[in-house]
């Protein structure tokens, strides 16, 4: 279940007031999907990922399959994955925004597991967040050298960036990662190109 | 074509003030005045068909410029390198912004006629966030976007007459360039060398958008030169085009700089990989590529030579040469000759601190390389000088009146690289060089300054003077037949005008941000104007970043875009009686640089 307290959450994203909104709504047991509306692509493909989503490695990376918890380790470099459609049976990796970053911190209020989920697009120019830097544990964009803390909520620590990178909330159930909400602020680099903000 | 989007995938701002509407009908743009430009209008990248960056005003001198003074600035609102030059025709100021924004104001006022705003993609991938200006043509401008369109609009309303795709950014092609009208075609060339793909220039007509004729600077299977790529290399091999080329046109011919080949490491795709990191010949009816020079073969420095080639006539042994004068990324001032069906080698040499060519052929100037500092993978290599090279792709300059060349360099720079496997996805970094193994550091014997205006007398062949900056030099040049010298590019935010004789600086303003603009000049009813975008950013910003990294500092450059529009105080233009300005704008009294400037004692030519 999306933002339960007692299982093993990995969601610096899922406060009390949200998930009151979506038992409210009763998002949390139909898996409906709080942020599709009109004009939101209908491809599944290219869906942001939706509640239930898994987390699974994208198909450039290995055979395709999910990411099991195990896999991603304390302090190590980040597992790169897309969301799955497990009832549509597709991986939504169509577009460029559904690259996610897995990755294992030391356990926090926000994450009892230490597994953490963002988005792998960077807030300045929307490159992909590819590389990671072993010595100080940070994520780095190789396009301009923006660089963020995966243990602090994914806060700007280098470069031009302006804005963390969002979160996604996840659980772990039966071992997998499994989508428990919305990234947590807009993905990309969109809102990053003018001086009036 | 994509009509039927055109509604949806821009927002126009048509304001109509009173000013802009005394605005007098759009002047149509010919071929006629293309090959000719009128000195008080600027209607391409860079001034002329032949890339000089030269201005025949002269109301702006040495003796009067200390009393240039700000006329009217304008915010653009956006963030980012504001690369493009002001292009003016008849009135009418166009500019363009990083995110594809247009804007076209009143050159005489600074008052906003329209403003165009491209929608671009959610998911687009900027690898470098700019753009570099428009082309005129007719009674319509031109714009190449970062989400590979070529866009035409009305010049005087603003509003869109087509919009043609050129590729598929979520394959990684882009563009930033000014593209270049040549007598009804409009020119472009593409972007995304970092990407694993295939550089072309390509015409379009200028009427409607029909494409005519594509280029591929990598040669296909059959093709001449595809033997240099092994396997499939070729489909991946970068050389892209990203800076407007040159057109002359007595033999119809125009010159195209291309980008290195991807991914980084050479001996990943071992051959010459032609045509990459070199100077093409293009037939601009057919395409056809009529001569190529390459100016160094097999890259692995990500060495780019983009830069168009300025069209100059020497004069060496007594004799007249048409040449090609290219001051290239690797470090080397490069004279070549321009032949209707080849491109000759008349002679090169290095303009800053390169330790990699041991020789050049005397014939051919193919460089013969010191293996040690060629990069490999798996292993760390230094060389000099750094990715960014000699001079990046900021133009220089030349001036007839002086006959000197004027080159934004960067001296005593070096890098390493430690290469390794690329792994190719469509649309994301195919570089196999690594961020945290990219590495750039002043030169152990020289920490004294990085940024250099050089000037170089051609016809003689030699360096007359150098003016020095502590840090990195990022601006591009313009000259005047006032005899002066214009350029930013340094992080001190200052826009100077240099004596063109002696490099001494002669009047400085500062900004409100680095300027990495092209600068240009015009003149309205005998008022003559210098124009230039002010907005740091993209590689001048990430630059520093790697310079402050090996300095142990901290340089805080602030973003945010402004064009900036000088001209002589009304006293100067022989207007008494009008009440004068406060000096609110004015310069210090002193404008004696703090920069260190020093005339190079290697120069043969005295400071006049």
């Amino acid at each position: 279940m999306a933002c339960d307290p007692d299982s093993t959450v990995a969601n610096p994203g899922c406060s009390p007031q949200r998930r009151a909104l979506l038992k409210s709504l009763g998002l949390v047991a139909s898996g409906l999907l709080p942020r599709m509306g009109a004009g939101a692509p209908t491809d599944p493909t290219k869906l942001a990922p939706q509640l239930g989503d898994e987390l699974w490695f994208p198909s450039w990376e290995a055979t395709s399959r999910p990411i099991v918890a195990d896999e991603v380790l304390f302090n190590g470099a980040p597992l790169t994955a897309v969301p799955y459609d497990p009832i549509a049976k597709v991986l939504r990796e169509s577009s460029r925004l559904n690259q996610i970053l897995v990755v294992r911190i030391a356990p926090t209020t926000d994450t009892k597991s230490g597994v953490l989920a963002y988005s792998g697009i960077c807030t300045h120019a929307a490159c992909a967040v590819s590389e990671w830097n072993s010595e100080s544990r940070q994520l780095l964009c190789p396009c301009h050298g923006s660089a963020f803390d995966p243990a602090a909520r994914g806060a700007v620590t280098g470069g031009p960036a302006r804005r963390a990178l969002p979160t996604l909330p996840v659980t772990i159930t039966n071992g997998k990662l499994v989508v428990a909400g919305s990234f947590s602020a807009a993905v990309g680099a969109k809102k990053s190109w003018t001086t009036k903000s | 074509m994509l009509r039927s989007s055109l509604l949806t995938s821009y927002l126009l701002f048509s304001l109509f003030s009173a000013t802009a509407a005394d605005l007098p009908k759009y002047a149509t743009v010919t071929a006629e005045r293309l090959q000719h430009p009128e000195p008080g209008n600027w209607l391409m990248y860079r001034g002329s068909y032949n890339s000089w960056g030269y201005s025949k005003l002269k109301q702006i001198t040495r003796d009067n410029v200390q009393r240039l003074r700000p006329v009217w600035t304008y915010s653009t609102g956006m963030l980012e390198a504001h690369q493009a030059p002001p292009i003016v025709n008849a009135g009418m100021l166009f500019i363009t912004t990083p995110q594809n924004h247009l804007l076209a104001l009143d050159a005489r006022s600074g008052e906003l006629v329209w403003r165009y705003q491209r929608e671009l993609p959610e998911d687009l991938f900027q690898l470098h966030p700019t753009n570099r200006g428009v082309a005129l043509y007719g009674d319509a401008v031109y714009i190449a976007t970062v989400d590979a369109h070529l866009i035409a609009l009305d010049a005087q309303i603003g509003t869109p007459l087509w919009d043609q795709p050129v590729e598929d950014y979520l394959a990684g092609y882009y563009m930033t360039l000014a593209p270049l009208a040549i007598d009804g075609k409009i020119l472009i060339g593409v972007s995304g060398g970092e990407f694993g793909t295939r550089g072309f220039i390509q015409a379009f007509a200028a009427a409607d958008g029909k494409p005519l004729w594509k280029t591929y600077t990598i040669p296909g299977p059959g093709e001449p030169g595809h033997e240099t790529w092994p396997g499939d290399s070729w489909k991946r091999g970068g050389a892209p085009v990203w800076v407007t080329g040159s057109y002359d046109p007595e033999t119809k011919l125009t010159y195209w700089g291309t980008g290195n080949a991807g991914p980084w490491i050479g001996e990943t795709r071992p051959g010459d990989n032609l045509y990459s990191s070199s100077l093409l010949a293009l037939d601009v009816d057919t395409g056809a590529i009529r001569a190529h020079h390459q100016y160094h073969w097999n890259d692995s420095w990500d060495w780019d030579e983009v830069s168009a080639p300025l069209l100059v006539d020497l004069t060496r042994d007594g004799k007249t040469r048409k040449a090609l004068v290219h001051v290239g990324r690797d470090g080397y001032l490069w004279l070549l000759e321009r032949k209707p069906n080849a491109i000759g080698f008349i002679g090169a040499q290095n303009y800053v601190r390169q330790n990699i060519y041991r020789s050049l052929d005397p014939i051919t100037g193919r460089p013969d390389y010191a293996p040690e500092t060629v990069p490999h993978l798996g292993k760390r290599t230094e060389f000099c000088p750094s990715l960014w090279g000699g001079k990046d792709w900021p133009p220089a300059a030349y001036n007839p009146d002086t006959g000197y060349l004027y080159i934004p360099a960067n001296e005593n720079l070096c890098g390493a690289f430690t290469g390794e496997p690329a792994k190719y996805r469509p649309g994301e970094l195919y570089l196999g060089v690594s961020l945290k193994n990219l590495e750039v550091f002043p030169h152990a014997q020289a920490k004294d300054h990085i940024g250099e205006l050089q000037a170089w007398d051609l016809n003689a062949g030699k360096k007359v003077w150098t003016a020095k900056f502590p840090f990195h030099n990022w601006g591009p040049v313009l000259t005047t037949a006032g005899g002066l010298v214009f350029a930013g590019g340094t992080n001190d935010r200052n826009f100077r005008a240099f004596d063109a004789a002696s490099g001494e600086v002669l009047w400085q303003q500062r900004t409100n941000s680095g300027v990495v603009g092209v600068p240009t000049a015009y003149e309205i009813d005998g008022v003559q104007y210098i124009a230039v975008q002010s907005g740091w950013g993209v590689d001048a910003q990430r630059k520093q970043e790697y310079l402050d990294k090996a300095f142990g500092r901290t340089t805080h450059v602030p973003q945010g875009g402004v064009l900036w529009v000088f001209a002589l105080e009304k006293a100067d233009l022989g207007e008494p009686g009008e009440p004068q300005p406060t000096n609110w704008f004015k310069p210090a009294t002193s404008t004696r640089p703090w920069l260190l400037l020093a005339l190079d004692n290697e120069g043969s030519v005295e400071a006049r």
